[in-house]
């Protein structure tokens, strides 16, 4: 079977990316930004074409790496899904560092920057591999890439306590890493694949066989453990704050926004692809519920408490993150479309948030505590609708796309039925409340009057304020279009298996 | 004010503040009182209102008490009997009968010296069936280079003459002249770079290959920078050549990897001969790709070691 010319663009996206972290390393700081921005845009049109493709033809392909195709050889897929969740997280990217230019060029030192292009571009890279991989050991090895990528991006600034964070995401993400690479092997030795379809086949083999269950069961929990440990589900989230409201703008976006979500998507690869209904037949998802209903409300109390805005955004990823393991843990099919579109909505409002955050921080004399963002969002107008669109997001004010994708998850509750209905109905109600005490008591707070001085009024960020508009209307987009979205979700969800 | 003992509810608020880390408190804190543009006037300092005492810091004590330390023994005692169980319950090593499928391994021993031409069936492997793993993990060197270089790099300073100064204040302190080890090094650094050449060179026919052969070379380079200094090992490796080297290897690995997996792919001939398997000119695309991956792999471990070395780069 020949490809189109249009299925060869995974291959060229990746080696695409690897080749301009090689050269940017080498350029000069300019130059260097501007390869970033190309290498992201060439990258968003790749991703929405192959979007368009997939979702239009409604069929997922297979792109071989090499002459010898699976089971012997790597393999990439595409489909609407992994296109989807792809090209939102690549246009997060590009948003990110469009919108963090100038504070990019401010906080990353001119000899420095050719360095955090090249593992900027290495991390396009990863994202790409990770989304649209068919393999469990290329997994891990995009997984570790990521991993080291997300250090320098926390520590690109240089400070004291941006090393700091770096060096406590190190620690836990190894651990994560470790867990993920100790499960993998142990199944690899269990069924001797390593592509998801063949995989697929040995495990439910041998679950019907019911050999090896201990094993089997025991690598899954560990790959799953992993994942939740490097995307910080409640009570591992500790290197999370520190990581995400120190960084420069550019960082914690991406952070926030693409890193996290990028092994959740993998991790739902491996639920539906690699294994089947293992795993939910022997009660992991049972854990995840509760680590998932602990780490909401435990995330949003958190927030409430803290005394900067940033941090305070951080906490909320903690609840955020708790959000999309419920939907997994709910082990229908719903529930993981639900979880697919919060990944995407939360993307979004999330990068959104860090942005305006570090601009509306910027303009407060580089002070994030509530009394001292008293007015901030006059002084920076788009930065501070930005915000305020965000927050609304993750309480769910209708027409964003928060308020779809809790509308997701409360009818994917709905669905399953029985106690956890309530419990989950309930959860989602209780969560919004919290996330109005913290989340609009933030926007309302930079609307208020401040001891501003007039006189100096900061220059207007322009990419910045390009950049969070487009996030806006792609917030938007998510809340008024949700159903056409999911649709393309479940349809890529439907081809999965 | 009075100092009293933190009731249930402040202590808890303390808790969720900063999660139980007295280390993030510290550094958000200092962060706070001393803004990194330093323009802040101090009426736009926060007046914090909630004061936790710090005496009665519950944070400090949790990670001391002995429930905690009972924990952490507690899970990990867990973690180990979770994973010894599962050990002794999988298939016992080398077994073939016990695998569930063992197509992959049949097929790769089967198939590898004339699919690939590589003697050496872990080459073949590693850089054909599964070349694509391999370029992510020859640039995982890289990006661990890249960020070390991030943190620790010299021509991370601010300018120039900064940049000098260091590099002049952190080679003052390089060991002098030994003469046991400069003799010894005369000696073993030629044979070092030839075996590490040798097994990159071999590494489609026999053990070895890029990765091992460029560890080799790397310690070879190390073994001659310590024993002769930089001025020495400048004459022929600088951080120039480090960098174009490494990059350079890094292009023409991607660029034939990609041309490799666009044409198998597409089903179209990528006109590269496997030729004789044995012959030293074969393998196709092994040989060149193992010279690169070597050369990698030598200017990683070097980067890596001068780094935390001091000096130069």
């Amino acid at each position: 079977m020949s490809m189109a010319l249009w299925q060869n663009l995974p291959l060229l996206m990746i080696v695409g990316a690897l080749m301009c972290a090689a050269v940017s390393s080498v350029l000069k700081a300019k130059a260097a930004r501007a390869v970033m921005l190309g290498l992201s845009i060439l990258e968003c049109a790749g991703m929405i074409t192959l979007l368009y493709f997939t979702v239009s033809l409604g069929e997922s392909f297979v792109f071989p790496m090499g002459e010898i195709g699976a089971p012997f050889g790597n393999e990439l897929r595409v489909g609407p899904a992994e296109a989807l969740v792809g090209a939102l997280l690549a246009l997060v990217m590009l948003l990110a560092v469009v919108g963090g230019f100038q504070q990019l060029k401010r906080d990353v030192r001119e000899n420095r920057t050719p360095l955090y292009a090249a593992v900027y571009c290495l991390l396009f890279a990863a994202m790409v591999a990770m989304t649209f991989t068919n393999d469990l050991f290329t997994a891990y090895v995009f997984i570790e890439i990521s991993t080291i990528a997300a250090c320098a991006l926390i520590s690109a600034r240089g400070h004291g306590q941006h090393i700091f964070a770096a060096a406590r995401y190190m620690i836990m993400n190894l651990l994560g890493s470790g867990l993920f690479l100790l499960g993998l092997s142990m199944l690899y030795s269990l069924t001797g694949h390593l592509l998801f379809p063949q995989l697929g086949a040995a495990v439910r083999q041998l679950i019907l066989e019911n050999r090896y269950s201990m094993p089997l069961y025991l690598s899954f929990l560990l790959m799953t453990m992993g994942v939740a440990i490097k995307s910080a589900l409640y009570p591992f989230h500790t290197w999370l704050p520190s990581a995400y409201s120190n960084s420069t703008a550019a960082s914690s976006a991406i952070l926030s926004s693409v890193v996290s979500k990028m092994y959740i998507f993998l991790l739902i690869k491996i639920f539906l692809r690699a294994e089947g209904t293992a795993v939910f037949a022997r009660r992991i998802d049972d854990v995840l519920f509760l680590f998932a209903m602990v780490g909401i409300i435990a995330g949003s109390l958190h927030a409430i408490v803290q005394r900067h805005v940033l941090r305070m955004v951080a906490y909320s990823s903690v609840a955020q993150i708790g959000y999309i393991f419920l939907g997994l843990a709910l082990g229908t099919r719903e529930g993981v479309a639900a979880t697919v579109f919060h990944i995407l909505a939360h993307s979004a409002a999330k990068s959104m948030l860090f942005l305006a955050g570090n601009e509306l921080r910027s303009v407060s004399g580089q002070n994030d505590t509530f009394p001292a963002l008293r007015g901030a969002a006059k002084k920076a107008p788009v930065a501070g609708l930005a915000f305020l669109v965000g927050a609304c997001s993750l309480v769910g004010v209708p027409l964003l796309g928060g308020f779809s994708s809790k509308v997701f998850l409360a009818q994917a509750g709905i669905g399953i039925g029985g106690w956890r209905m309530y419990v989950v109905l309930a959860e989602i109600v209780l969560s919004t409340a919290l996330n109005v005490a913290y989340m609009l008591r933030a926007a309302l707070n930079l609307y208020r009057d401040g001891e501003t001085d007039a006189k100096e009024k900061p220059a207007s960020n322009w990419p910045l304020n390009a950049a969070v508009s487009l996030l806006m209307a792609l917030t938007v987009f998510l809340g008024v279009c949700g159903s056409t979205v999911m649709d393309w979700i479940q349809k890529g969800i439907a081809l999965f298996v | 004010m009075k100092k009293q003992k933190p009731d249930f509810f402040s202590a808890f608020h303390a808790w969720l503040e900063y999660g139980g880390s007295s280390l993030d408190r510290e550094m958000t804190e200092s962060l706070e009182n001393k803004p990194e543009t330093g323009t802040v006037e101090s009426k736009n300092k926060p007046k914090s209102k909630k004061k936790t005492p710090p005496q009665n810091n519950p944070r400090r004590a949790y990670a001391d008490a002995w429930w905690y330390r009972l924990l952490a023994l507690a899970v990990a005692a867990a973690m180990i009997w979770l994973l010894a169980e599962a050990v002794a319950r999988m298939p016992q090593f080398g077994n073939a009968d016990t695998l569930a499928d063992s197509e992959l391994t049949e097929f790769y021993v089967e198939h590898t010296k004339e699919e690939t031409g590589a003697m050496n069936i872990v080459t073949g492997i590693i850089l054909d069936y599964r070349g694509f793993d391999t370029l992510g993990e020859s640039h995982v060197l890289f990006i661990a280079v890249c960020t070390v270089l991030l943190m620790l790099s010299i021509y991370g300073e601010k300018d120039e003459e900064t940049r000098l100064k260091r590099n002049e204040m952190e080679r003052h302190f390089e060991p002098g002249d030994d003469v046991i080890l400069q003799s010894a090094a005369r000696l073993l650094t030629p044979l070092i770079f030839v075996y590490g050449i040798y097994i990159i060179l071999n590494g489609h026919l026999s053990p070895g290959g890029g990765f091992s052969g460029g560890a080799v070379l790397g310690a070879g380079l190390i073994l001659y920078q310590n024993a002769f200094g930089y001025e020495k090992i400048e004459r022929f490796f600088t951080y120039k050549t480090f960098k174009w080297v490494s990059v350079c290897s890094l292009l023409f690995y991607s660029l034939a990897k990609g041309y490799h997996f666009f044409t198998g792919a597409n089903h179209m001939d990528s006109h590269i001969s496997t030729g004789v398997p044995g012959n030293i000119l074969s393998g196709g695309l092994l040989l060149p790709l193992n010279f690169v991956v070597g050369c990698v792999v030598a200017c990683t471990m070097y980067a890596l070691f001068t780094m935390f070395r001091k000096g130069e780069f």
